[in-house]
């Protein structure tokens, strides 16, 4: 156990040192932050001397080199827009996200499961054609178009829901971070983007859970389990269910990571203040220090997502022992 | 009144293109403490049976009519929820693989607690109380500790025990055995067979056991049932229907059957068996007899009695754990210091239980792993450490005939392809059209019929797809043939057919082969000398006969007696081999 999070600790730096090596190296590219930085009045002699300043003229090893060695030191620069920590910026952010990816698995949990069952139990019922045709208009329609239909229907048309924004009535709970779960205001403002956001996802689920538990249902321990008496419910729900749960989590653990990078289309459509938007604005602004930041904080999620899959995985399976060679 | 009573039970499987009747119009009774045989070969119809009583069969199957009853109670026709009721608490059912019919996900003590629970009504302290009994009853040491532990760290014959510590954890009268021992090791399946049918003669169970194994049958059984094409086709004592089959199908069955007792020169060709004429090839002026390159054997190749494959002292290990350090790896030994000779023109057999690493010989022969140590010498050359291309006159010359007939081959070309395939690869012959001729000719000879090369292999059955591995093989004109297990997936009846179709081939071309098998009786009829093999090494070498009537190391002794004996078997119309022929006929 202690092996294996040793080893997937080093993995995780490595895999940390290569994005931030990519992210890094893409910043030239961006666009000139002196631009968005300072007025059109500013001479280009001011200008060359702001760069040399920020160190945008030395080589590009030695600015990685000086990035680097900051960044161990938990400083991933200082953001040109805010002139705060890039990293504190979008930790401050980072609540919002979080809150809006929780709320959208909760949301994929919730239908995903008994649906998947579902459709695998009666292949054959209407029930489970409808759910599988509509699965496939999920997957083809992309995440803005179900935000802005649903924003025209639900809070323009009905005026049920809020259209934008996590409300004010945010609590707060501890340093930076306010969550809007606590207040009817604030879950009325998660609604929309939550649902907009797991509808990219759910259908995918729903449709990986039918053909795992189909597999889980034909095969020999199932059947041993009808044939020694038990109950439908308990074969299904304990016999095949656990069964059909492990790839769905390895895949599963895999999505809800990239869902925290999905989030740039959602949050922007609903004004979300997430990290999401924050990137979206600072592209625009060209604030290399928090576009790369960015990347590094995201990076640093999938790899913490991952890890907590692999170990769920291995509390679920005993086959699999953590420490072996493979992990 | 009969504990079972099954009448005129039919069963179809509705399908696209009209309805399959899979079982017609079968009838047969179980008493209390019998065990009835329910043979028959694949697509007989015998699972399905077993399936049907308890209302298991796989979609689409449906009972189209008849009648089951246990201890005078109608069960056919009930609600999916009164079977429930039956299922565990009367009947009890064993499945063929114990690999996969416990759930791998919960331990020994949620499968087994479970079934008390439900079937017998007990609390949990009950049942895990009568759960340890259960498996102290079946024979599994130190129950309290086991039974916290997951089928995975079980072995094959330990799991099929804790399968029937749940068959007859709800106390039930009847169970109904699928294949139980079917993928067990011999020395384990002995074992499991006297646990069943101590079981059942103690408890006062009745049993159903399907099988397609005949030694099986004389063993456990009191009474058999013979199923044919989903028809029951002759029903009687176990002694009647081994000694004094009566009906054409049992006859030709049993004598298909690779007996124990006698070598017979070949099997007897019988009905009832997918048809193949081979067409006998005049091997002097033919293709296939003109072979080419043998070296310093050349010329007399077919006086035979010299050595022509030499494996000295081979050693091979596979790391199971790897790690950093050397002395942290874990190793298992697949080979130890096997050494054996085979000479030019004989049978040499290699014998053992899975893991003795029978195969494993065969693949460094091949040359498809490098072994640590030792060396591999064939017509008095070293071919242990040869480049691909020296290597590539040798590959030509031997050739494997594998396991799985269905996975051997590529099923997006065409038979005649995969014939010619390694005549082209290593241009052998002069033009395509005589490539077609000669894949022609193969399949006339294994008996497919040269119409049939424009075929894919899933048109073909297992015996037959194995005669397209054989002829596959025969295309390099090969010396020397490694055949693994060549018939294990097949029926007895095609067995019988393809092991004549091996000897034939043998003698007609004065093939070198090594045979490789798990089943002593097929070894006795196909071997000139046999190796015995045991956890990597090489126990016993010895000539076939005197292997079976005075076996000499301890562990060849013990196979030979755990094998199942069919020693009554009707004798009708056998061609026994009186005298063992000399190494080539």
């Amino acid at each position: 156990m202690l092996l294996f999070l040793f080893r997937r600790l080093m993995q995780g730096l490595v895999v940390m040192f290569v994005i931030s090596l990519i992210s890094f190296s893409i910043q030239d590219n961006l666009g000139d932050p002196l631009r968005e930085m300072v007025g059109q009045s500013v001479s280009e002699a001011e200008r060359q001397q702001l760069r040399d300043e920020l160190g945008l003229n030395d080589p590009f090893l030695t600015q990685y080199g000086r990035f680097i060695t900051k960044a161990v030191q938990g400083d991933l620069g200082t953001s040109y827009f805010f002139k705060e920590p890039a990293l504190d910026v979008i930790l401050g952010k980072m609540p919002a996200t979080l809150e809006l990816v929780f709320a959208a698995t909760l949301i994929i949990i919730i239908i995903s499961v008994p649906a998947g069952v579902y459709c695998a139990i009666r292949p054959n019922s209407m029930l489970t054609r409808a759910i599988l045709g509509i699965s496939i208009l999920g997957i083809s329609v992309p995440v803005f178009l179900t935000a802005i239909f649903s924003i025209y229907l639900f809070s323009i048309e009905l005026g049920w829901l809020p259209s934008y924004g996590r409300g004010d009535q945010l609590v707060p709970l501890f340093a930076r971070w306010e969550t809007g779960f606590l207040t009817s205001d604030g879950l009325k403002h998660l609604v929309l983007p939550a649902v907009s956001l797991a509808s990219i996802m759910l259908p995918l689920f729903i449709r990986l859970i039918r053909s795992e538990m189909v597999e889980a249902l034909s095969t020999e321990y199932v059947k041993f389990a009808k044939a020694k008496g038990l109950t439908k419910t308990r074969v299904y729900f304990l016999h095949a269910l656990k069964n059909t749960m492990l790839p769905v989590i390895t895949v599963g653990g895999v999505q809800i990571g990239t869902m925290v990078a999905y989030t740039i289309l959602t949050e922007t459509v609903f004004q979300w203040p997430g990290m999401g938007f924050l990137f979206l604005e600072a592209v625009n602004r060209v604030d290399t220090p928090l576009i790369v930041a960015y990347l590094i904080v995201v990076g640093g999620v999938f790899v913490v997502v991952n890890t907590l899959v692999d170990l769920i995985y291995g509390l679920i399976n005993p086959t699999v022992k953590l420490a072996g060679g493979n992990a | 009144m009969s504990l079972l009573e099954v009448n005129d039970l039919c069963i179809e499987f509705p399908s696209r293109h009209g309805i399959a009747v899979a079982v017609k119009g079968v009838s047969f009774t179980v008493e209390k403490g019998e065990v009835l045989g329910l043979v028959g070969e694949s697509g007989a119809g015998k699972s399905t049976v077993g399936n049907a009583i308890i209302d298991l069969l796989s979609a689409p199957g449906r009972v189209a009519g008849g009648k089951v009853t246990l201890s005078e109670e109608t069960i056919s026709g009930l609600s999916s929820e009164d079977i429930r009721k039956v299922r565990g608490r009367r009947i009890g059912f064993i499945f063929q693989d114990p690999m996969t019919s416990l759930n791998p996900l919960l331990t020994i003590e949620t499968q087994l607690t479970e079934t008390i629970i439900e079937n017998l009504g007990f609390n949990g302290k009950q049942a895990f109380e009568r759960a340890i009994e259960m498996l102290k009853s079946v024979g599994i040491p130190e129950p309290e500790l086991r039974i916290k532990q997951y089928p995975h760290q079980f072995s094959g014959g330990m799991r099929q025990r804790v399968v029937i510590a749940i068959a007859l954890a709800g106390e039930p009268e009847l169970i109904i055995a699928d294949e139980p021992t079917t993928a067990l090791d011999v020395s384990i399946q002995s074992q499991i067979l006297d646990l069943i049918r101590t079981l059942c003669k103690e408890r006062e169970v009745g049993c159903v056991f399907v099988t397609h194994d005949m030694g099986v049958i004389a063993n456990v059984t009191d009474r058999v049932a013979v199923m044919y094409m989903g028809e029951l086709v002759e029903l009687g004592t176990t002694e009647q229907i081994l000694q004094r089959p009566e009906h054409p199908y049992t006859q030709s069955l049993i004598s298909a059957v690779p007996r124990t007792d006698v070598k017979l020169h070949r099997f007897p060709r019988v009905e009832y068996i997918e048809k193949a004429e081979t067409k006998a090839i005049d091997v002097k002026n033919h293709w296939l007899g003109q072979r080419e390159d043998f070296g310093e054997l050349k010329g007399d190749a077919l006086l035979g009695g010299k050595t022509l494959l030499d494996v000295k002292n081979v050693e091979l290990k596979f790391e199971t754990q790897s790690a950093f350090f050397k002395k942290n790896r874990k190793y298992v030994t697949a080979s130890d210091n096997v050494t054996f000779q085979i000479k030019d023109g004989e049978t040499f057999g290699l014998v053992g239980e899975s893991g003795s690493g029978k195969s494993t010989i065969a693949r460094v022969i091949a040359g498809l792993y490098k072994p640590d140590a030792g060396s591999i010498e064939f017509a008095g050359r070293d071919i242990t450490h040869l480049s691909e291309r020296e290597r590539m006159p040798f590959r030509r010359q031997i050739q494997m005939v594998f396991q799985n007939p269905y996975s051997s081959m590529n099923a997006r070309m065409t038979v005649n392809d995969i014939i010619a395939e390694p005549i082209r690869f290593h241009k052998l012959a002069e033009s395509e059209q005589k490539i077609r001729q000669i894949t022609a000719d193969l399949l006339d000879h294994v008996g497919l019929g040269q119409k049939s090369g424009i075929k894919y292999p899933h048109e073909f059955s297992g015996g037959q797809r194995q005669r397209i591995s054989i002829a596959r093989a025969l295309a390099t004109r090969p010396r020397f043939l490694i055949c693994d297990e060549p018939t294990s997936a097949l029926d007895v009846s095609v067995q019988a057919q393809i092991l004549n179709l091996l000897k034939d081939l043998q003698d007609e071309l004065g093939l070198t082969m090594l045979f490789i098998s798990h089943d002593l009786p097929v070894i006795r009829q196909m071997c000139d000398r046999v190796g015995v093999m045991r956890y990597g090494t090489l126990v016993e070498v010895e000539e076939t006969e005197k292997l079976f009537e005075t076996p000499q190391h301890e562990y060849s002794r013990k196979l030979i007696e755990l094998m199942p004996r069919v020693d009554q078997l009707s004798r009708a119309g056998l061609d026994i081999e009186e005298h063992r022929e000399p190494a080539l006929a």
